[in-house]
């Protein structure tokens, strides 16, 4: 497809929204991100008063809390019909010193970075000078974490053998489930009450569990305060509003705030309300990685919504007014900003809200519904960075809503993503979930299955696993700074076979994942000592039951992630290493070594060229390389589970697939790779192909992937790139649909696609400033190309782009 | 199935080949020499060599290779091929650091090619697809390609053959059994422009399509339409006339709007003789569909 046809497709697929949401939408998208110090002056301000001295810690979060809710700002966006914002107005984002104290050189590399900027202003830049950073520098979680963390911990976290997802970012890593949509806080205090009731003397943990119920109980008033000072602001605007149609909105919205978070909804817009109100509350708590997300959105809202046409309260225009009017709050609230490493790690304004559609319901049947076309058809329309969607797909969901998905897929903003239902049902019954809460699970942040509203599963961090590879190569020690961070597993010169160099791989990388793990303990009984959720608490099965906290293991489930990077990176590399060294003796280990060491310049091109094309690669349905990825997977699989459960929470060890983008950081840390990969160019992402070597179409790409068990993994991550024509006409989506089917029934996880030629890509890096609405998938969410650095966009242009089926 | 044959590609999640999503087995070598053929390195029954001029960094490694002196190297300039003394043993190929040289065209046992093809089952199962046999003329090599059938109906996976019509009847009468579909070209009708632009007769391939489809079986006949041959209002007459013949007995005509292929001549080292050409319009292309369908099914 010509360029000009691709860019007037895509012109084509923009559809008009009404005035009002189209208003809104606009300052939404146009709106700078700003660092909003408020939280910052405030939680500074009430530790400073001495009114937490003394208490046990929940009672001090859950005090902050409320004094923060008592007094933060409460925007309201013009013509908004939902209210609450996490920061003085849109995109304003706080920040939380308690677990992460930007410096003053953070706040200026965020406010004049090229790319992605917060914006600091002066007044801000003061306080933290004279307030914010004398008070927490030193105490803040994150300056805990490494006073704690051992040397060896240190060492391969700054070699990029791994990141740490907590050194910034309190833990989360849930979605909602019914709970929220059942339950008002009069309905969570009442259960408050009996648990504090039932509590024990006896009990060893009965101070414990009497402290957290308090602190819960404080932080259900919390929110109330918060809903009421709205209720109280709405009604005084309305006395004011010269409008009356939006005055009499104005008044209903007060009455809304006045019954919801208080009781549960009755209606479709009080559900919104009411699960928009805790979002905010769970995103003032903590900065919590991948936010909150309402879950499995379509059912839970599916009765209100019915209940509500039927009554005549509601028709499916207002609807979807409404759920366009929710879904430009996801996208004022960006994802808070970082410093260093993680910077590069998850460069991105996204935070990774997912709603889900699709899948099944708790009782087997197929869970797609009215709602779940309204919301694609939202979807559609909105094109705005967040909320992020996921498409379940189960053997039960219809053609017709797989093949609407990918009536939203084709012209190409990277939204929604597919997943695997029926498989995500098998991983949780796998780790023992029950079948009920299997089925309602769902995928949340970028890929991860998890029993949404029941489980904490935390994300520890990225590992990468070409680093490993290369440390192995130098026998313990990181060619790139000299330090031997390793364990010594042997000379590679000295392996006579391929067996010996996987062997002492695996060493290595259980010596790594050991120190990481190691790591994980001590990082979770900080949080749990330190950062009690008391209010997130509240949402999450069955934490007011236990009468404990979410950091602390009250979940119904609890399980530990570390998440896997450069799969097809260390597959090419092993495959290259097997063939040309020990098979066909093309080269000695010696020779690919000292290419390596020359990152492949002058006469090693040549080596370069014959490990890059001359080797099995994975990706290409070769049975070769395939094996050795789904060797990897499984070893992977059961080292990490090797582990025992987690000291405090009692969890599980599980593993992810996916990269978000770190692949770029941790291929600036990795040297030259023996599958022809220059030093300091990404690693794979995901599960993915390397970029640009799966030069056998998409039929085998998929072959390749579900050759590996994803059923013991939560998940897997893979990025597929399609040209537009290849989804032009009905009969091809309907082909791609039976091929995505397939992928499924085979055991893949998620698949996503970029339908988009690299020819429109770099007529983008050419001409930003006509670009600035082009959406892509980068891996697990998508983002504005423009925006993104650019490794990033060339790691994006680089994956192979499927021209024909075949 | 120790049935040995020559393959030059398999496509996997073909989607235009025939029902459903296919493989497509492109079967090397063909008897007919159409100006416009979009498969170049079907034509010859031997394996032959691709040359992807981008990817050559001109080290000289194909030059020391090759056994029979066929490839010459100049001082940092890209190789030369003397295609007469090359012998396809693939040698070059083979030892090419970036993949330059590719080798088209490879032995295939029925039993490795099955193999292949099978991996693709759940695909032609959900989708209603198959296996189509492709080429070159796939009816060329008939008796790989009879075992390639039979071995995929005992499978029982869905076959077609797209097929110029031009071979001996009794090879048809052999394969037809087995054959699910036939997707059969045809091109200019007038015997002397035939010709011309193959340099075979049509009569042959005119009396086949009439017997295949006494026979019953399942024939989707397809047209190139190459543009001031053979959509002319002449040929189209010719083309109706013929059709009339077989109306009611045919599945339907498929029209294939003619595209440039021009690159893969120069990299098999071969030129192309069709002048450049563009692609019939769309309403052009809608005239001719509704005109065809008057007669028969037309897609």
């Amino acid at each position: 497809m010509a360029l000009e046809a691709e860019v007037e497709r895509r012109r084509r697929a923009v559809r008009p929204l009404p005035a009002r949401i189209a208003r809104l939408r606009e300052e939404s998208v146009r709106a700078e991100v700003r660092v909003c110090a408020e939280r910052a002056r405030l939680i500074t301000e009430f530790y400073k008063s001495g009114q937490a001295t003394g208490l046990p810690v929940p009672l001090q979060r859950a005090l902050a809390f409320k004094y923060l809710l008592e007094r933060v700002s409460l925007p309201v966006e013009e013509g908004q019909l939902i209210v609450g914002l996490r920061g003085t107005g849109p995109k304003r984002v706080p920040t939380y010193p308690e677990i992460c104290v930007h410096s003053l050189e953070d706040l200026e590399v965020l406010h004049t970075r090229e790319k992605m900027p917060y914006r600091v202003d002066a007044e801000t830049k003061r306080l933290y000078a004279e307030e914010i950073i004398p008070f927490w520098r030193g105490k803040s979680l994150r300056d805990l974490l490494f006073q704690r963390l051992p040397q060896e911990w240190i060492d391969a976290y700054e070699a990029g053998v791994w990141t740490e997802f907590m050194e910034q970012r309190a833990p989360g890593h849930t979605a909602g489930g019914e709970r929220i949509f059942k339950m008002g806080l009069l309905d969570i205090k009442a259960e408050i009450a009996t648990a504090l009731r039932g509590l024990d003397p006896a009990d060893p943990e009965y101070y414990e569990k009497l402290v957290e119920l308090q602190a819960m109980d404080i932080a259900a008033d919390a929110l109330l305060i918060y809903a009421a000072r709205y209720a109280q602001k709405l009604a005084e605007m309305a006395k004011e509003e010269g409008d009356p149609a939006r005055r009499r909105e104005l008044e209903e919205m007060a009455e809304i705030c006045r019954w919801v978070p208080a009781r549960a909804p009755r209606t479709f817009w009080e559900a919104l309300q009411h699960y928009w109100f805790i979002h905010v509350g769970v995103t003032y708590e903590t900065n919590p990685w991948d936010s909150f997300s309402p879950g499995r959105i379509d059912q839970h809202l599916y009765p209100f919504y019915k209940r509500d046409l039927e009554e005549g309260r509601l028709t499916r225009e207002r609807a979807k007014e409404l759920l366009q009017a929710f879904w430009l709050k996801f996208n004022n609230q960006p994802a808070v900003p970082k410093v260093g490493v993680t910077a590069e790690e998850s460069f991105t304004y996204n935070d990774f809200s997912k709603l889900n559609l699709g899948g099944l319901t708790a009782d087997g049947s197929d869970g797609v519904n009215e709602l779940s076309y309204l919301i694609l058809e939202v979807l559609e329309e909105m094109r705005t960075l967040q909320p992020n969607t996921a498409v379940l797909i189960s053997n039960k969901t219809p053609d017709r809503f797989l093949l609407r998905a990918l009536e939203v897929v084709a012209p190409g903003f990277g939204e929604p993503p597919l997943f695997n239902f029926d498989g995500v049902v098998v991983k949780m019954l796998r780790q023992g979930k029950t079948l009920e809460d299997a089925r309602t699970a769902g995928v949340s942040g970028c890929v991860e299955s998890g029993a949404f509203g029941k489980e904490c599963y935390i994300l520890t961090g990225y590992l990468n696993l070409p680093k490993i590879l290369e440390i192995t190569l130098h026998n313990g020690v990181d060619p790139r700074t000299g330090k031997r961070i390793g364990i010594e597993t042997g000379d590679p010169q000295g392996f006579r076979t391929y067996e010996e160099l996987w062997q002492a791989f695996l060493q290595q990388l259980r010596h790594f994942v050991t120190v990481k793990m190691r790591g994980n303990d001590i990082i979770e009984a900080l949080y749990a000592h330190h950062l009690p959720v008391p209010f997130l608490s509240l949402w999450i099965e069955d934490c007011v039951r236990n009468a404990r906290d979410y950091n602390a293991g009250g979940a119904r489930y609890n399980t530990q992630y570390l998440q896997i990077v450069g799969l097809g990176t260390l597959t090419n590399a092993l495959a290259a290493l097997k063939f040309h060294v020990f098979e066909r003796r093309t080269f000695t280990m010696e020779e690919v070594l000292r290419a390596l060491a020359a990152d492949f310049s002058g006469p090693y091109e040549l080596t370069r060229q014959v490990l890059l094309h001359k080797s099995p690669r994975y990706g290409e349905d070769d049975d070769y390389a395939d094996s050795i990825a789904k060797a990897i997977v499984d070893e992977v699989v059961r080292l990490v589970e090797s582990f025992p459960p987690t000291p405090v929470r009692r969890a599980s060890r599980r593993v992810y697939f996916l990269p978000t983008t770190v692949h770029v950081y941790f291929g600036k840390v990795t040297g030259a790779t023996p599958d022809g990969r220059k030093a300091g160019t990404p690693v794979s992402e995901g599960v993915s192909p390397v970029q640009g070597t799966d030069r056998k179409g998409i039929a085998a790409v998929f072959r390749s992937v579900a050759k590996c068990d994803w059923d013991k993994t939560g998940g897997a991550l893979l990025n597929q790139k399609l040209t537009p024509d290849l989804l032009a006409d009905e009969e091809s989506l309907r082909k791609l649909a039976q091929l995505i089917r397939v992928f499924f029934n085979l055991g893949g996880h998620h698949v996503q696609f970029n339908v988009v030629s690299a020819e429109l890509l770099r007529e983008a890096q050419r001409r930003p400033q006509d670009f600035q609405d082009l959406m892509v998938r980068v891996a697990g969410y998508s983002d504005y190309f423009v925006n993104l650095p650019r490794g990033l966009q060339e790691e994006i242009i680089a994956r192979t782009e499927h021209k024909h089926w075949g | 199935m120790r049935e040995t044959g020559i393959v030059f590609d398999i496509q996997r999640f073909s989607l235009h080949d025939g029902p459903g999503i296919r493989t497509t087995v492109f079967l090397k070598g063909c008897p007919l020499r159409c100006l416009w053929c979009h498969n170049p390195e079907g034509l010859s029954p031997k394996p032959e060599l691709m040359f992807f001029d981008y990817k050559c960094l001109g080290c000289g490694t194909c030059a020391r290779v090759c056994p029979e002196g066929a490839l010459a190297q100049g001082a940092g300039a890209k190789p030369r091929l003397a295609r007469e003394k090359c012998a396809g043993c693939g040698r070059c190929a083979e030892a090419c650091p970036s993949g330059a040289w590719r080798l088209v065209g490879r032995t295939i046992t029925v039993e490795e090619l099955l193999s292949l093809l099978e991996r693709d089952a759940l695909l032609y199962d959900r989708s209603q697809g198959g296996v189509t046999f492709s080429g070159g003329e796939p009816l060329f090599q008939p008796d790989f390609l009879h075992a390639a059938l039979a071995a995929c109906k005992e499978r029982r996976i869905h076959t077609a053959v797209d097929t110029s019509g031009y071979a001996p009847w009794d090879v048809f009468e052999r394969i037809a059994p087995l054959t699910d579909l036939f997707l059969f070209d045809l091109k200019p009708m007038d015997e002397e422009a035939h010709r011309r632009y193959t340099g075979v007769s049509n009569r042959l391939i005119h009396a086949n399509l009439r017997r295949l489809a006494e026979l019953g079986r399942p024939v989707r006949v397809r047209v190139p339409l190459i543009p001031g041959i053979t959509d002319t209002e002449e040929n189209l007459q010719a083309l109706l006339a013929l059709l009339g013949e077989v109306q009611g007995r045919i599945l339907g005509v498929e029209l294939l709007p003619y595209h440039d292929v021009a690159e893969k001549y120069q990299r098999l080292g071969k030129s192309y003789g069709m002048p450049s050409l563009s692609r019939p319009s769309e309403a052009r292309l809608a005239e001719l569909r509704a005109r065809i369908a008057q007669v028969v099914p037309c897609a």
